[in-house]
């Protein structure tokens, strides 16, 4: 259990730093990306084809094994349809994302600076998370 | 705010997000995604998974802190304005929920593992970003 909680510690702590390094964390620099006909800044292009070429790999060999190191099993999404929900809930999360240049991690790891934007961000987005519960599942 | 390409800050800050996506599955057979993270931290069922999800996101903000003075990047910030930050934030929490993941779960940990769901999803939300971005600075803003 406590090996668990460690790892999840450390994984945090590398994906806060990731974001840091990157840039990510600043909402203007994703939005810059966004932005083809403005201020175009390509960084999370890079960020992005890193993350997910790293990922890959590391991801290849961690599914070569039977179980992960300290839990019992893997613990993949069991939902596969492209359906309504998963094109509307991205298309909603895209408004937001163009609207602000926040995404959930960038948001979370804002908290850091202590501005009280972060929290109103947060807060709206549990808000959102909440009311999502109440749409039905077809 | 003008922001400059970082290319080799962008490839660093994106193989340390790889690598955490990577510990996290290996270890704990758990996928990456912070929108997930949150939304579960929100049960506020206090069992081990809620204390895994949340020293996670200790993490996050405890690694912001701490590279931020040695990260160009991220030393000054620009902060979305209040009206944006309510209705965006509404969106995001609403939007992730109902998809099940964030740029985090189904951008980096998804396409990973060549999920046709994570492909459409991010591919989606990419597509509207840029709209949405065209829309309020070059359409009705600027």
């Amino acid at each position: 259990m406590y090996r668990q909680r460690l790892t999840a510690l450390i994984s945090g702590l590398l994906f806060g730093i990731g974001l840091a390094i990157s840039g990510m964390v600043n909402p203007a620099k994703v939005l810059n990306f966004l932005d083809f006909a403005g201020k175009f800044d390509a960084t999370l292009l890079l960020v992005f084809a890193s993350g997910v070429g790293v990922a890959m790999l590391g991801y290849y060999f961690t599914f070569k094994r039977a179980a992960p190191f300290f839990a019992e099993r893997f613990y993949l999404p069991t939902v596969f349809a492209v359906d309504g929900r998963l094109l509307g809930g991205a298309a909603l999360f895209g408004v937001g994302w163009g609207l602000t240049g926040y995404c959930p991690g960038p948001a979370l790891a804002s908290l850091a600076y202590l501005q009280p934007i972060s929290f109103i961000f947060l807060a709206a987005m549990a808000v959102g998370a909440l009311a999502a519960r109440l749409v039905p599942e077809k | 705010m003008i922001t400059t390409f970082t290319p080799y800050a962008g490839l660093i800050g994106g193989t340390l997000i790889g690598l955490a996506a990577i510990i996290l599955m290996a270890g704990n057979g758990r996928i990456a995604g912070c929108s997930g993270m949150f939304r579960q931290m929100l049960t506020l069922k206090f069992d081990n998974n809620f204390f895994c999800r949340g020293l996670f996101v200790v993490g996050i903000i405890a690694g912001t802190a701490l590279a931020r003075p040695f990260a160009p990047n991220a030393l000054v910030i620009e902060l979305p304005k209040l009206l944006p930050a309510i209705s965006g934030g509404l969106l995001v929490g609403f939007g992730t929920a109902l998809s099940h993941g964030c740029t985090s779960g189904h951008g980096i940990c998804g396409i990973s593992r060549f999920s046709l769901r994570s492909i459409v999803a991010t591919m989606t939300f990419m597509v509207v970003g840029i709209l949405t971005v065209y829309i309020t600075k070059h359409v009705i803003g600027g």
